[in-house]
């Protein structure tokens, strides 16, 4: 009788699953078409291609990956990648922070909110000639450093070439936090103002001060904002490369020479097979880290 | 009493140090607007020491000497070529957007309210093909794209951009919200899939599209990638390729076209401000 049972119920719920099952793929079934034949098989494609010869394509095994191990532009492309998305990371998820914080003590922050997010909207080839006018040789910000020494008398006529030595990789760290400054905020408010309110009272109630509440109650509650902060300011450093392309082409000085930039001269000269095995190790690194970082991720909560 | 003025001091210091990066952000927006209404040869004047190199700074007026629409006159008037990138960029961003809609809206109501055996899987798989950078799929996308021989027309940009997993994502940040005993008691009540879809998913969750619509358009009226790969004709090429192309030697001109390329972006943020930090809120949401 309870076997009998036991088997009604289970026919119930495989019905029960099948009533779901349909229609979540009818839902589906338009858009993983798409990803299925716009991505996932391709990529596959490429994979296979990674181990062949461009042209011929002919097996080769491991021999296009050890052509790019030792291609100087991709190790050079890497280091300047993996040096930007160390450096600026950090300093974006560092200033949102700061920004956020006394932003949330406001009532009424929607305008400040605004002016930090605009830059967001401003397409990136509108601001280009901006850049060239603040950051060449004779630009505004030599001219106000010029002016800033003149005052202080600390030094004097300052005439730095920011595009055409190494400072254009604090040229693209600026920009990248001018641009993104604003959705970092935004991350960090709604996680701010997501604690709930008697935990901030019942410890003032205790006499904590305002870094007491910062360090012991608010900054310990946005761990979770703080990993989807990391992994969206990453796939957002990925598009500075609009920036460095407009401002200085696609052989740039060498300390801003990006991955994206490696890509783009492979893919204009039709060196799939290149192109093939970087994807494929860029493809998984980032794979790894996604992983690892959903990983953290799910321990912090 | 003193206490509270004292407290007022406070909150308007912390707005004042709030607002002082915020004037540089704005830099940018008040140097196109004034050197887009400012006469070519007084720009001229200003901007000679950077183009030859010379020993003087960049000069810059917030009022211009002689105020002129003639950039604009020039642009709007005698430039049809603008008007065609113009609408390329509107066309694009368009068809992107619909499409996305059409085929990512469903998925991401899919994902929200069918929790089925390997469904999260998937939804991770989406959430990888979300993070991977352009770059990374370039090539795969080339690949289908000779195939069907689209390279070199607007749907070669079009049709990747439509499976993007991005709206999704966000789609479904919207969809979540929607409380699963209101899906339920609809079935009891006789109602059939669809129709609870469109009922009840869609007018629930529509700021999760709104969002999408919103951080999407800002993000496809900006793109360069894409376009830079896939189409080699000038003529199809979207605005924000095209602006630097202009010339030094046309710098009231170029900052013009700027400054037009800004309004359509401009009104899309000032419009859906608030769908767009509902958007950058949802695209942090764990599932």
């Amino acid at each position: 009788m309870a076997e009998q049972k036991r088997n009604v119920h289970k026919k119930g719920s495989v019905k029960m699953a099948a009533r779901r099952n349909v229609p979540f793929a009818l839902f589906l079934l338009p858009s993983f078409g798409g990803v299925l034949i716009f991505v996932l098989l391709p990529f596959l494609d490429v994979m296979k291609r990674s181990f062949h010869t461009a042209v011929t394509t002919e097996f080769t095994g491991l021999k296009n990956y050890q052509v790019i191990f030792h291609n100087q532009a991709f190790l050079l492309a890497v280091q300047n990648t993996i040096r930007f998305t160390l450096v600026c990371i950090p300093l974006l998820v560092l200033a949102g922070l700061l920004v956020a914080i006394p932003l949330s003590t406001l009532k009424d922050a929607g305008l400040i909110k605004s002016v930090y997010l605009f830059p967001l909207a401003m397409p990136t080839a509108t601001i280009v000639l901006v850049w060239k006018m603040v950051f060449y040789r004779q630009g505004f910000l030599n001219l106000f450093l010029t002016k800033l020494g003149e005052v202080t008398g600390q030094w004097g006529s300052v005439r730095i070439d920011y595009l055409g030595t190494g400072a254009s990789f604090w040229v693209l760290v600026a920009s990248y936090l001018w641009k993104n400054t604003g959705y970092t905020v935004v991350l960090w408010l709604a996680g701010i103002l997501a604690i709930p309110n008697e935990l901030l009272e019942a410890a003032r109630v205790d006499g904590a001060g305002r870094w007491k509440c910062i360090r012991y109650i608010i900054l310990p509650n946005l761990k979770g904002s703080f990993y989807t902060i990391v992994i969206l300011s990453f796939l957002n450093s990925f598009k500075i490369y609009r920036e460095a392309y407009l401002v200085a082409g696609s052989y740039p000085q060498e300390d801003i020479y990006l991955l994206q930039h490696l890509f783009n001269n492979w893919f204009v000269n039709m060196e799939f097979d290149k192109m093939a095995a970087a994807a494929v190790c860029v493809g998984i690194v980032l794979f790894g880290a996604i992983m690892l970082l959903q990983r953290l991720w799910d321990k912090a909560e | 009493m003193l206490k509270a003025l004292g407290q007022s001091v406070k909150k308007n210091m912390t707005v004042l140090l709030l607002l002082l990066p915020a004037v540089f952000i704005c830099l940018p927006v008040v140097l196109i607007i004034t050197g887009s209404v400012m006469d070519s040869m007084e720009l001229k004047q200003y901007l000679y020491p950077v183009f030859s190199d010379g020993e003087d700074f960049i000069r810059w007026k917030l009022m211009p000497d002689y105020p002129t629409f003639e950039h604009y006159g020039r642009l709007l008037f005698f430039t049809p070529s603008f008007f065609v990138l113009f609408w390329n960029s509107v066309r694009l961003v368009i068809g992107i957007l619909a499409g996305q809609m059409l085929v990512g809206v469903p998925a991401a109501w899919a994902f929200a309210s069918y929790r089925v055996r390997g469904s999260r899987t998937l939804f991770v798989l989406y959430v990888v093909l979300m993070l991977l950078p352009f770059q990374v799929t370039m090539l795969s996308s080339y690949l289908v794209l000779d195939r069907l021989s689209l390279m070199n027309t607007h749907l070669a940009i079009l049709l990747p951009a439509v499976f993007s997993t991005f709206p999704i994502f966000l789609s479904y940040g919207g969809f979540r919200a929607i409380p699963m005993q209101l899906l339920e008691a609809a079935r009891i009540d006789g109602a059939g899939e669809l129709r609870i879809f469109f009922t009840i998913g869609l007018p629930l969750g529509k700021s999760g599209l709104l969002s999408a619509i919103v951080l999407g358009f800002l993000e496809y009226w900006n793109m360069m990638e894409q376009p830079l790969a896939f189409l080699e004709d000038k003529a199809l090429w979207p605005l924000s390729l095209y602006l630097p192309e202009i010339s030094w030697m046309q710098a009231g001109f170029a900052l013009c076209a700027s400054f037009i390329t800004l309004i359509p972006a401009a009104f899309v943020f000032v419009l859906g401000q608030d769908y767009l930090e509902q958007g950058i809120i949802y695209s942090g949401l764990k599932e």
